[in-house]
């Protein structure tokens, strides 16, 4: 495949700040045993874009333990592979030590990269959406429209509340790009909105990066996409599977508690022949011992489970004590508790321990979250 | 890095594992299935890893194509290396002779100049048909300490079931004075494990001289043992006391799954400190439906549940539909047991689905033996697959015609 991708991985990090102290936007733990990069990455891997680079801000540590060699996703490569763009700091202090804010800017922190290149198509993913995408359909759509920029949408019901977060894409009926920005005033309804995946000529876009540093553009949206939509040839790729944003706790709440739905499942992890990749840890399988109940719940392998656990997601090697009970609750990995607890609405973060006969409870607009490491 | 490596270990895999039937059918014994979501391979290679060994000859001949795709370039066990790793070394052709692995002496033998490459001076053999967690490097210290020729590995077996193994009989300082090959009348309860040690040169010399005497079986434990011990060489046991068992069979191998259950497993593999490595598959977490009652079982990643899974292995990929019920069973990937039907005291082979209300065994508590079905099956819609049976492709086909009823 003739296209490079480029996965931002802190973009939008203060939303979810919850989850994002401590790590990456691309590392949050996400359904059981994968994060959030592994869905962006191995769309690209699995439409043969095997030449990504990541482009890192604060935090970057549990992003590159994460993608280690890159490996598990098959991008340990002589040529191409996984590369990670550190944040772009000189020696000298001018103005280009200001560490980038918007993605524009951090396009620009990495135009060396870009530039540096072969392929002639780049591939832009954000990495707080959940989809199963194939990004070679959309890539070879952007070819046969000649297209500039090609954006991913997806038709959605948009509500007054939500339309805040989300970039709405309104196209003509050959799917040229009429109007893009986060509309004020919005009426309730179905509105195509952008899954944050975009194609774009590499030449193309260094011209967009030049032209921005010489006009000092901060917004890709703004300055580009809405400025440019009436005179490029900006296309729209509708896409009909399931997608999520993860844009808040309670967005990161909803969207885990989706994949206990089969058809969502199936649509991001059985699409035939287009795996989910994530990096292998080696756990055993999960143990239920006997007095276990599970009901309606996803289950990592590495777990042990002697209480009962409903409607829930537990990550690789949780253990639930006797005769606790764990509902509607996301308990991450590592995670132990003891005898005699009742959880409702809980985010667990990783190796929180719980002990015997604590009740914790928050309701599923505000789920109760519980720091990495803590002891409750 | 040092162009030299102190131990290479080399690992018999070629057997076929005739007592397995159908799981062998298609793959060598070692690549068979196993708790899950291993492969018997796993642990030894897992084992020479966490002991420190880092360059495994894996000697492979019986159907090698699953074998070696499994193992690659070694990179699940970390075994992927510049000077070292795994290489598989499957019989080859030599100006002076072309000949399949006569004998597990033989197979070490025709590959010395691979062992040789490394220069090592301790040569570890192992086979491929063992479940058990062991650290060679322990062993590899008794064996210096003893300034020992050859070590072997023992476990304590119950006197009546020794004469099914090679049995040592030593002195006290566990020095070999006796070895039978499955004797009738064992006269110690150390049964070989399969598991040697042997200091390079010595092995070489009696590889050789094996292989130029034509009366030989090209064995280990029938002909290099015997003869070391009959020449005074100095041959010593290293005794093992943690979980070991040789999965030969499908009754073992059944065991051996089943000892992976309870709270307090005989067999536990959620020790972070000697992990059990494999190829994993990019599965999605196991679901477990409303309707799913799992007790006393271990799933792994890829199942979704909707039925009943008492007492079970499951391996990935599984779907137990609503209203099935599957007891006592070690069900191998990929299988679909659809609404209503029931699998009891069975092992199931990868990829075969079993039809709305078709039964396949009966309870343990009534069942003559274990059932094994084949893989890659359909068990048609009512059909009932007897208790005990090894059942293939023909038998299913007499079973359907007949509408089940034997």
């Amino acid at each position: 495949m003739n296209a490079v991708g480029i996965i931002f991985s802190s973009i939008n990090e203060k939303s979810i700040y919850e989850l994002t102290k401590q790590r990456t936007m691309a590392s949050v733990p996400f359904g059981c045993r994968y994060r959030l990069i592994d869905f962006a990455l191995s769309n690209m891997v699995n439409s043969g874009v095997t030449h990504v680079g990541i482009v890192t801000h604060y935090n970057y540590q549990s992003l590159m333990d994460h993608i280690g060699s890159g490996k598990d996703w098959d991008l340990a490569r002589r040529h191409g592979g996984i590369k990670i763009l550190p944040p772009y700091i000189t020696a000298f202090a001018n103005s280009s030590n200001l560490l980038y804010s918007t993605r524009l800017e951090a396009l620009i922190s990495i135009r060396d990269f870009i530039s540096g290149c072969k392929e002639e198509l780049v591939v832009l993913s954000d990495c707080d959406t959940v989809c199963n995408i194939d990004l070679s359909a959309m890539i070879d759509q952007h070819i046969a429209t000649n297209a500039d920029i090609t954006l991913g949408v997806k038709s959605s019901y948009v509500s007054q509340d939500s339309s805040r977060t989300l970039m709405i894409v309104r196209s003509d009926e050959e799917g040229k790009v009429t109007e893009v920005g986060e509309y004020e005033g919005l009426k309730n309804g179905f509105e195509d909105v952008c899954v944050r995946i975009m194609v774009v000529g590499r030449k193309y876009l260094e011209e967009l990066i030049a032209d921005a540093i010489a006009r000092g553009y901060t917004s890709f949206t703004k300055d580009i996409l809405v400025r440019n939509c009436k005179f490029h040839n900006i296309r729209t790729f509708k896409f009909d599977g399931y997608f999520a944003t993860v844009r808040s706790l309670s967005d990161y709440f909803r969207c885990s508690m989706d994949l206990l739905d089969p058809d969502i499942r199936r649509s991001i992890f059985s699409v035939e022949h287009r795996p989910v990749f994530t990096k292998v840890r080696n756990s055993a399988p999960a143990s239920y011992v006997t007095g276990a109940i599970v009901r309606n719940s996803l289950i990592a392998d590495g777990c042990v489970i002697e209480g009962t656990v409903e409607n829930s997601i537990l990550f690789r090697g949780v253990k639930v004590g006797k005769n606790t009970h764990i509902k509607n609750s996301i308990i991450m990995q590592d995670t132990i508790t003891g005898e005699n607890v009742y959880l409702n609405c809980v985010i667990t973060d990783k190796n929180v321990v719980i002990r015997d006969g604590r009740v914790l409870s928050g309701h599923e607009t505000k789920p109760f979250f519980i720091d990495k490491d803590m002891h409750v | 890095m040092m162009t030299k490596k102190e131990t290479v270990a080399m690992l018999l895999a070629g057997g076929q594992g005739s007592r397995l039937y159908l799981l062998t059918e298609r793959i060598a014994k070692p690549a068979v299935p196993f708790g899950g979501k291993y492969r018997i391979i796993d642990f030894p290679l897992s084992n020479c890893i966490n002991s420190g060994i880092d360059t495994v000859g894996v000697l492979t001949q019986y159907q090698p194509l699953a074998l070696n795709g499994y193992i690659g370039n070694g990179q699940p066990w970390d075994l992927d290396r510049t000077f070292g790793g795994v290489t598989t070394l499957p019989p080859y052709q030599a100006q002076k002779r072309a000949d399949w692995y006569k004998g597990t002496a033989n197979a070490i033998y025709q590959n010395m100049q691979f062992i040789d490459k490394f220069d090592p001076e301790y040569v570890v053999i192992l086979s491929g048909d063992h479940i058990y967690k062991m650290d060679y490097a322990e062993m590899i210290e008794a064996h210096k300490k003893n300034d020992a020729d050859c070590t072997i590995a023992v476990f304590d077996v119950p006197l009546a079931e020794a004469s099914r193994f090679g049995i040592m009989t030593t002195d006290e300082n566990l020095r070999i004075t006796e070895f039978a090959e499955k004797p009738k009348e064992p006269k110690s309860t150390k049964a070989s494990m399969g598991v040697y040690v042997f200091s390079k040169d010595k092995l070489f010399s009696y590889l050789e001289a094996d292989e130029a005497d034509e009366n030989s079986e090209k064995d280990f434990g029938k002909n290099i043992i015997p003869a070391m011990l009959n020449a005074g060489e100095r041959l010593f046991a290293f005794e093992f006391s943690g979980y070991w068992k040789d999965v030969g069979t499908i009754d073992s191998l059944w065991e051996a799954n089943m000892d992976l259950l309870g709270s307090r497993p005989a067999l536990p593999l959620k020790d972070r400190s000697w992990r059990i490595l494999s190829r994993n598959e990019a599965h999605p977490p196991h679901f477990v439906g409303s309707s799913a009652v799992i007790s006393n079982s271990v799933i792994t990643e890829g199942c979704e549940i909707y039925g009943t899974v008492i007492n079970s292995v499951l391996s990935a990929g599984v779907v137990v539909e609503k209203g099935a019920t599957v007891r006592d069973s070690v069900i191998l990937g990929n299988v679909t047991v659809k609404a209503d039907a029931t699998v009891d005291y069975s092992v199931v082979d990868s990829d075969t689905v079993i039809s709305k209300e078709a039964t396949v065994g009966k309870s343990i508590a009534e069942a003559k033996g274990i059932t094994l079905l084949g893989g890659g099956l359909t068990v048609p819609a009512g059909v009932s697959v007897p208790d005990g049976v090894i059942c293939g492709k023909e038998m299913l086909a007499e079973l359907s015609a007949k509408g089940g009823n034997v």
